[in-house]
């Protein structure tokens, strides 16, 4: 479970996070949407420990986490940001075989490349797995990093905006896999994501924060609401229900 | 390329450089030698070897390193203003302790390699305009600011003489005595092995290390540090040898990937099968005077280098 309580951050005395309380339960997908600037990086962020919070209290099954050991940490949740930045010449496999880090600082045993081997079986990558990340598409590689963090082996796992620039099909794949480690592997996702027909339909609960504030959070199908979007993106979004799915219209 | 060809290729120049020079000494009468070819043979050309093989294979893997932490292909000794530090760092330890040890020299100049190596690391995060080729612009320009800094206080001491000794890149005057400084650099590069795995996932950015449990600052600290001891010792014993830290990285990247685990090996072994050629280059061109190394590594390593900026996009650097 995770646990945030009263949590505040400013850059330069500008709040970003004013006051958020949140409890994300296991094994849930639970996606953060919202405006561009409502702060969904920053709590993201926050929760997986990269920037440090300036007020509040977050903590995973109890422990705080500003407290927490980074190698213990690290075993617990993983993040992943939004992956374009690396621009290092590496195969497929060696950057899996980085998400054993915590296990094996580097120096990988029999188990920890049977892990590796599960996790590139897992994303379908057993193919392209020693070919070099720049020469992938950008779904492979963005499935590639989800490989890694499958190999890292985390209850918890974070992910900023996984389907950026990713064509529809990318997109689906990606989705399809996360709700699969939630529903066979009990992992507990969570997901920034603008896509709110993606929110809407792969996950458990949302949370919408507007300038830094939750807004409303709840089952997905209590925020995809008329109201409750009208409110958060200030424009009128028709909601119809086609297969059980709410589907939000605002083209 | 396989690593047992490059091992060869250094077997194979190593041979060459032991028996090429004035004092006529051939492969054939290694077993009996006279008094003064045996002299020869060990006061200069093994410690020169030595030295060649050490400062090549030493400067690659620093210029693979750094490149690896500042993640850009083509930051290195020459380019962040590395080199220039541990120069001025020399001077200042000559002119404070007038009568400085070797060893005191190498601590001075270790320190202001450090620093000056941190400066532009520092820069480098406030810059916000992160090209591959504007980056080493700035060190480079970082550099020649110390520099001239070095030259304001080497005019005003009568050293200018002494600075340029080690601004060029010279292995005619190694001779055993005076090279053993050299063998600092080995610890490092020992170190770097060890930590080839860390040094990778530090360069893919300090929120991916933070991800993995990997302690970023640390990492990078330790980087630098091996930089800044490996580049002033061989600027103290050699000189300057510009380029190198620069283009073996590069060149390895190419076929090899950039995990370090990968290009250690490579990239020390083409380092030292590089500066043992240009060496030799330079010791029969104008036979039997010498062509100090500085000048046949940047003239050949900067050939190498415009390709390389040529033919980056279809490289991926």
């Amino acid at each position: 479970m995770v646990d945030l309580k009263n949590v505040f951050k400013a850059y330069n005395n500008k709040p970003v996070i004013e006051d958020v309380s949140l409890t994300i339960d296991k094994g849930t997908i639970t996606s953060f949407i919202g405006p561009n600037g409502a702060g969904k990086s920053t709590l993201i962020s926050m929760i997986s420990r990269l920037i440090a919070k300036d007020n509040g209290d977050i903590t995973i099954d109890g422990k705080d986490i500003f407290q927490a050991k980074n190698n213990d940490l690290a075993k617990k949740i993983s993040i992943l940001k939004q992956s374009n930045a690396i621009n290092l010449k590496l195969t497929v496999r060696e950057l899996v075989s980085f998400g054993r880090f915590p296990y094996s600082q580097g120096k990988l045993t029999k188990e920890d490349w049977g892990k590796v081997d599960e996790a590139i079986e897992y994303m379908e990558l057993q193919d392209m797995q020693d070919k070099f990340l720049e020469e992938l598409s950008g779904g492979q590689r963005q499935r590639a990093h989800i490989a890694m963090v499958i190999a890292q082996d985390t209850e918890y796992i974070l992910l900023d905006e996984p389907l950026n620039n990713l064509d529809m099909r990318a997109s689906t794949q990606i989705m399809k896999t996360l709700r699969k480690l939630v529903d066979e592997m009990s992992k507990t996702i969570l997901i920034v994501i603008h896509d709110i027909n993606f929110a809407s339909c792969y996950s458990d609960n949302i949370v919408a924060l507007k300038d830094g504030k939750v807004m409303k959070q709840g089952r997905a199908c209590d925020v995809i609401d008329k109201c409750v979007l009208k409110d958060l993106y200030d424009m009128d979004i028709d909601i119809k229900e086609i297969d059980n799915r709410r589907i939000c219209v605002y083209y | 390329m396989k690593i047992r060809y490059l091992v060869l290729a250094v077997i194979i120049f190593s041979v060459i450089s032991l028996f090429i020079g004035v004092t006529d000494i051939s492969p054939l009468s290694l077993f009996n030698l006279s008094e003064e070819q045996q002299q020869v043979l060990l006061v200069s050309r093994i410690p020169r070897l030595i030295s060649i093989v050490i400062a090549g294979a030493s400067m690659s893997i620093v210029g693979l390193i750094m490149q690896q932490l500042s993640r850009n292909k083509f930051v290195s000794p020459t380019t962040a203003g590395t080199m220039d530090s541990a120069r001025l760092g020399i001077l200042v330890s000559m002119m404070v302790f007038t009568s400085a040890a070797p060893f005191q020299k190498m601590l001075v100049s270790f320190a202001f390699a450090l620093a000056g190596t941190f400066i532009f690391m520092k820069i480098l995060d406030k810059i916000k305009f992160k090209d591959a080729i504007f980056i080493p612009l700035v060190g480079l320009m970082f550099g020649n600011i110390i520099s001239s800094v070095s030259m304001f206080f080497a005019y005003q001491n009568d050293l200018i003489q002494n600075m340029s000794s080690w601004m060029q890149g010279d292995f005619s005057m190694i001779m055993s005595g005076n090279y053993e400084m050299m063998y600092v650099s080995i610890p490092g590069l020992i170190l770097a092995y060890i930590f080839a795995n860390k040094f990778t996932i530090a360069g893919m950015g300090e929120d991916f290390s933070k991800n993995l449990g990997l302690n970023y600052r640390q990492v990078v600290n330790l980087g630098l540090s091996i930089s800044a001891l490996v580049t002033s010792s061989v600027v103290l014993t050699v000189g300057v040898i510009p380029f190198l830290g620069l283009i073996i990285p590069n060149i390895v990247t190419i076929y090899q990937g950039d995990h370090l685990k990968n290009t250690l090996a490579h990239t020390a072994l083409l380092g030292a099968v590089f500066v043992l050629f240009c060496d030799i280059i330079g010791r029969i061109v104008i036979y039997p005077y010498e062509i100090p190394i500085s000048l046949t590594v940047g003239v050949i390593g900067s050939g190498i280098f415009i390709y390389l900026l040529l033919r980056r996009k279809k490289y991926g650097l």
